[in-house]
Order: C-alpha cells, then structure tokens, then sequence
C-alpha cells in the first residue's frame, strides 16, 4: 500500500535538546530538516532538567576536561567508552559556549562569567575535592536550553512537524535507512516521511517502572522503532534511580531535604539507614541509600497496608525551616502524597530516573551495529542522540548534569555527521515497494482486534512487573520469574484493542502504540539485567554483589527477535588520553 | 471532531508534576468547567511548563481574573 510523502534532506525524530541541537546543526548548514515532536517542542521533558550541564569552563577554580574525564568514566564505573567520554569532555565547554552565543541566559559570576555550581561526583585533580562544574540557568536550565535551541530554530528555518507520531523505521534490504512513517494526531493520517538520513532523538523511556520520575510521553518510542527494525539496543539493564520519588506519583523529593536533617523509617519506626551506613547514614550516596530501601521493602519492612514504600520523615526540622530551605517541598507533598510534612512523613520510593543504555551508536552519532566479524559496522543513514542513544558516556550510571552535555554534544556531532554523509550520498534512493507495510499491518491489527486486551491494564501490569521484578536492587528469583511475566505481558500487549476508532486525536490509539515500545524496553530491561552476573554502577545483584571485570566488563546487546543477547568490548582506548583502567569505585 | 481529546493530549506536558495534576483535573473538575472556562483551561495550557507550574503550585498567580477562577479549581486538584 502506498502513502502520501514527503521528502526531507534529514528527518530528525524528537524535537527535546538533543534533537533540536542536531537540526540546528543541519539547517544551519542549508540542508532541508523535518523535526517531528510528538508534543510542543518545548514542552519535552528536557524541560524538568534542572540541575545544570557539566563542562570543565574553570570559571570557578581551576578545572579541566581530563579530571571531568576522569569523573565521568569512575562514575560509569568503567561501562563507559573511554573516546566517546573524552569526546563529550572536551566538546563541553564549546557546547556551553555555542549555547551563550544562541542567547542561552546563563546565570552569571560578578566578573560576566558563566556560574557554575557543584554537583555530586564532580572533582578536580581525579577525585581529590569537589569542583564547580554545571552552568544553570537558576533551576530552570532545561527550559531555558530549550526555548533558545527552539527560537534558534525557528530562524534556521527548521520545518517543525508538531503533534507528528513517529510510528517506524523505514530501511530497504542493503539495511540502509530511508526515513520513517509516522502520524499526524490531528487528522490521524499515516504519512512516509523520506529521508537521506534519520536521526533519533526520542529521549528515554522511564515510564517503564511504577515509580518514575518521568513525564508521561517517556515511552521509549525510538528504542521500539529501531528494535523492530532489527536495530539491537545496548546496555538495557542500567537504569538509574533515585531514593526518593513520592510513592504512586514518581514527583521527586529533592536530596536537599535529607540535607537539611530528614531521614527514613521503616514500618517500626526504625531509622534504618543507621544499620546500613553508620557513618552517613540518610546522607550515603543515591545507590547506597536507594538499595537499603529496596531490602527493607524487599524484608516486610515496608509501610502501608501493601508493606511497598518508605516513610521520609521531616516534621522534626520544623514549619519555618522546612518554608525557608525547602521551598516547593511542602506544596509536593499535600498535591502528591497528600501529606503535610509539617506534620506526617512522606511516603516514598526509590524512583526510575534516567536510561544510561539505548540505540548503540559511535561519538559520531552514527548507530552502529555488530556483523562480519565486527563489533561497530555504521547502518549508514541512521543516527542517534540523547537519551535514547547509548555512545556510550554514561556507562553503568550516569553522573548528574552529564545528560544536558551529552544532548548538546552529541546533538550537534550527529548533526555534523549527516552533514558529511549527505555531501557523500547525494540525492534519494528509491523507497521499497512495501516501505509502509510494516507500518500499516500494525495499524489494521489494532483497529481490527476484537476480544483484545485493554491498553491501561496492560501497561499497568509492565509498570508492576517491572518494579517488583527488576528495580533498584535485583534478586535471582524474581528476575527468573520476572522474564516468564514480561513475555507473558508481551503477548498480551500484542493483542491490545482499542474502543474507539476515529481518527481525530484518538489519544486511545496514540497510548497503544507507545505500549508497544514501552513493552519492547520493559522485556529488554528483565532480559538484560537476567544475564548479567555481576553488580556494576546501577546494576545490582544480591546473588552477585561484585563487579567481575574478568567476565563482564563488556556492553551487552539485545535483539528483539527471539530476546537474544551478544556482547560487544567496551573501548578503553581514549582518542588521546591515556586510558584509566578499572579500579575500585569508592567516594 | 472531539475537542476532548485534544484537550487530554495537550495536558501532556515536559513536567510529571502537571502530568499528575492536569490528568486528575480531567477526570474530576474539567467535566463541570462552563464552555468559557474550558476556553481559558486551553489557554492556560499554552503556557511553558515551569510558568503553567508556578501558578498551579501558587508560588505565582495570574493577572487574568478569568485564568485565577480556572487556575484555582487546579490549586484545588
Ligand atoms: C526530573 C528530572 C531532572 C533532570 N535534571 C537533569 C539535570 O539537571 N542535568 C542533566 O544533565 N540531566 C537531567 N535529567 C536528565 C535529562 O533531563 C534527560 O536525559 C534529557 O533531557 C533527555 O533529552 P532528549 O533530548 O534526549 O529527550 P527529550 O527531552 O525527552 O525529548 C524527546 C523528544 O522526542 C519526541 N518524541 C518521542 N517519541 C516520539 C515519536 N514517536 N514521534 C515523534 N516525536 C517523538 C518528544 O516529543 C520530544 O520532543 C533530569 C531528568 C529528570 C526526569
């Protein structure tokens, strides 16, 4: 069958920061660009990133991309490709700068510098004492990024396809990668969008999990593209979480509160963090503290009448100071928890935060693939960026603020590459004849199901096993029987049906097929995190509570046909650096 | 055409906090909005995320007496 068609220079799926710093590379360059955004472009979840973006300026003492470097891979605890992170490390600053000139309002020292503030596990001299390395824009960094990268755009003449839904790959048999289909919300038309390259910036996929701190459109769209397109996606099983997520709501209580004298209790009133960190006790690093929670939800000694959440209490900092210090605490806990801190602690949960694995790509950005006897053969006109593509620079865990780097880092290298790959390719390949069949035999299934499953109660169902099965600390059992469930789920999710067929913002249909990605990254995850022995970064194993770097120290991939796993080397060789080998993480 | 479902998609936002806050408004309070202030309800969701936040959480309120009768059934929610 055939549809309608358009054809674009390069299409860039995703319209957060990443995707909006690749198009601009691409327009700036003259090319002909369609960004598709399933929402407004500056509505994407880049906008709730408030921490700030690393970059070695030295505005605040003396500072450079070697001991960022250096962070980053420690962080990583060593999953990380070593050229790629000295790629992002030192492209930083110029990220920054780039950003400035765009008009980005950074906060500013009094000298007219770029402020910077420090953040956990930044260092300087490999580890010796904290640095000041984010630059913010106050706490609203993200949606100060987008708004510029949007207006900039906007000038660069960037063809925006707002409310546009990405809905599948479109390669030929050589592999090549000719565009995507996708749909319009508004009039739920499918069209071809034909492309001489594609570039995925789709962002991550916490939504996953139960407890997320995600908005809802992170539903891994790009991840279930590009593995029903043969694509494998790396290093799914490390996801990084965050202790404390309001529990049933995902709202993140921010560290500050811990800070500031709050701490834990179990379902007897035991503040329990005493018997796993004596020393830091609530104030022990986010994985620490997250998987002492895991073991006492884990042990019954959970609260609630499900035994299933932490209490966080902080009554005892008192009104004026919880006001002072803690502002917007207060407000989030009544509208989430329906608490009054003041008075009651809050309920909370270690909470999925951020996707460290993804689309395997080069720091090119180019998606790379294993065959012949290689492990990274480029799939030429396909490019990845952001948090749906794995460089891989965060490794095992992602150090804070290093995602905005990598969207501006590796935003603009894969915009640089498509621009060299399509001064070597010029002009279109024809499209296959059956380029949108895929597409639209997935389209009639779901509207021709009859005694289907409903889409809510399938994805509730992933969310649950996800989080019970595979959260911040794994155990041998519930993954062995989490693997039976998800694939259960998935043949569920095979045969969801929707009631309501028209086509005019048919949200019923929209929340379907994210169902289907979601479910590809949700069995990915279990798959994944099943296989592999060990305990690495956000990886951790009550059955294998060491990193094995004999065995493991490598990426893993998983293929959607028939959930098979291989392995590829993880790069130790930096581009000029020397190589920092493996050593025992310890802060 | 059902404006409905417009309405429920733009209530996707880049923040979960109004993710949370404007789904349960659908559910509970939207029903009942007059046709005007459904018209405002949709002109409120065309502001950026933080500042659509900062007004629902009540660190800030609107100047627009007509989106500060809509913006307080959402403080409500
Ligand atoms: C609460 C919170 C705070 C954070 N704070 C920080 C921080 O301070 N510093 C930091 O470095 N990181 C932070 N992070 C992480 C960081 O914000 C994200 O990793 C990053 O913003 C992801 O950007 P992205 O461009 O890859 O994707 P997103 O910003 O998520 O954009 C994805 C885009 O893809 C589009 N899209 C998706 N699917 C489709 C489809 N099928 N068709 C068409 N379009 C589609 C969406 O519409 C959207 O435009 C934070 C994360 C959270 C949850």
């Amino acid at each position: 069958m055939s549809l309608p068609t358009r054809k674009f220079d390069a299409v860039v799926v995703g319209a957060g920061g990443a995707g909006m710093r690749a198009a601009l590379q691409l327009s700036e360059a003259g090319l002909k660009v369609a960004v598709l955004s399933k929402v407004f472009p500056t509505r994407s979840h880049t906008v709730a990133a408030q921490g700030g973006i690393g970059a070695s300026l030295g505005n605040m003492g003396e500072d450079n991309w070697l001991w960022h470097m250096y962070d980053t891979i420690k962080g990583s605890d060593y999953l990380g490709d070593q050229d790629a992170i000295e790629f992002l490390c030192r492209m930083a600053p110029q990220a920054v700068y780039d950003l400035e000139h765009y008009g980005m309002p950074f906060d500013r020292n009094e000298d007219g510098t770029v402020y910077q503030r420090p953040f956990g596990g930044h260092s300087s001299n490999f580890g010796e004492r904290p640095v000041q390395r984010s630059v913010c824009a106050a706490d609203r960094t993200g949606h100060a990024m987008l708004h510029t990268l949007y207006q900039r755009n906007v000038r660069a003449n960037t063809v925006f396809f707002v409310e546009w839904m990405a809905l599948d790959l479109i390669r030929d048999a050589s592999g090549q990668v000719l565009g995507v289909t996708a749909m319009e919300m508004e009039t739920g038309e499918t069209w071809i969008f034909q492309a001489r390259a594609t570039l995925f910036a789709t962002g991550g996929a916490g939504r996953i999990y139960a407890a997320s701190t995600n908005a809802f459109i992170n539903t891994g769209d790009g991840l279930g593209m590009a593995a029903r397109a043969g694509i494998p996606l790396e290093d799914m099983e490390f996801w990084q979480f965050h202790p404390t997520g309001v529990a049933g709501a995902g709202v993140l209580i921010t560290e500050g509160v811990r800070g500031e004298g709050g701490y834990l209790l179990n379902k007897d009133g035991e503040r329990f963090m005493e018997r796993y960190a004596p020393n830091m006790k609530d104030l022990a690093s986010r994985d620490v503290v997250a998987r002492a929670m895991a073991t006492e939800i884990k042990e019954g000694r959970g609260c609630g009448k499900d035994a299933d959440y932490i209490l966080l209490k902080l009554d005892h900092i008192g009104v004026d100071k919880i006001e002072k210090k803690l502002p917007g605490i207060r407000e989030i806990a009544k509208k989430f928890a329906n608490v009054d801190p003041v008075k009651d602690p809050i309920p909370v949960v270690p909470t999925c935060h951020y996707q460290m694995g993804g689309i395997p790509t080069n720091y090119h950005g180019e998606v790379v693939v294993p065959g012949n006897g290689k492990d990274n053969n480029v799939v030429p006109g396909f490019y990845a960026a952001g948090e749906v593509a794995c460089a891989s620079v965060h490794g095992a865990n992602r150090l804070g603020t290093n995602s905005l780097t990598d969207l501006l880092v590796f935003g603009k290298a894969s915009g640089d590459s498509v621009i060299r790959y399509l001064k070597e390719n010029p002009g279109h390949k024809d499209l296959p004849a059956d380029a949108a069949d895929y597409t639209m035999s997935r389209l009639s299934r779901l509207d021709s199901q009859t005694g289907g499953e409903n889409v809510f109660e399938v994805g509730a169902a992933m969310r649950r096993t996800m989080q019970a099965h595979c959260g911040v600390f794994r155990f041998p059992d519930l993954l062995t029987d989490g693997v039976k469930k998800i694939r259960e789920i998935s043949e569920r999710a095979a045969r969801t049906e929707i009631k309501d067929k028209s086509k005019t913002f048919n949200t019923a249909r929209i929340e379907a097929l994210e169902l289907d990605n979601l479910i590809e990254v949700a069995r990915s995850t279990m798959i994944c995190a099943d296989a592999r022995q060990e305990s690495r970064g956000a990886h951790d194993r009550a059955d294998y509570p060491k990193r094995d770097d004999v065995t493991w120290l490598k990426h893993t991939l998983w293929y959607k046909d028939s959930d098979r796993l291989e392995y590829k080397a993880v790069n130790l060789k930096p581009l000029t650096a020397e190589s920092f080998e493996p050593k025992v993480r310890s802060y | 055409m059902s404006d409905f479902d417009r309405v429920r998609w733009h209530c996707r936002r880049g923040l979960l906090e109004l993710d949370i806050i404007l789904t349960r408004f659908l559910e509970s309070g939207y029903p009942r909005l007059s046709e005007a202030q459904r018209t405002v309800f949709s002109g409120l969701l065309e502001y950026a995320d933080n500042d659509l936040w900062d007004f629902v959480s009540g660190r800030n309120s609107s100047a627009d007496a007509a989106e500060e009768e809509v913006l307080n059934l959402l403080r409500e929610t």
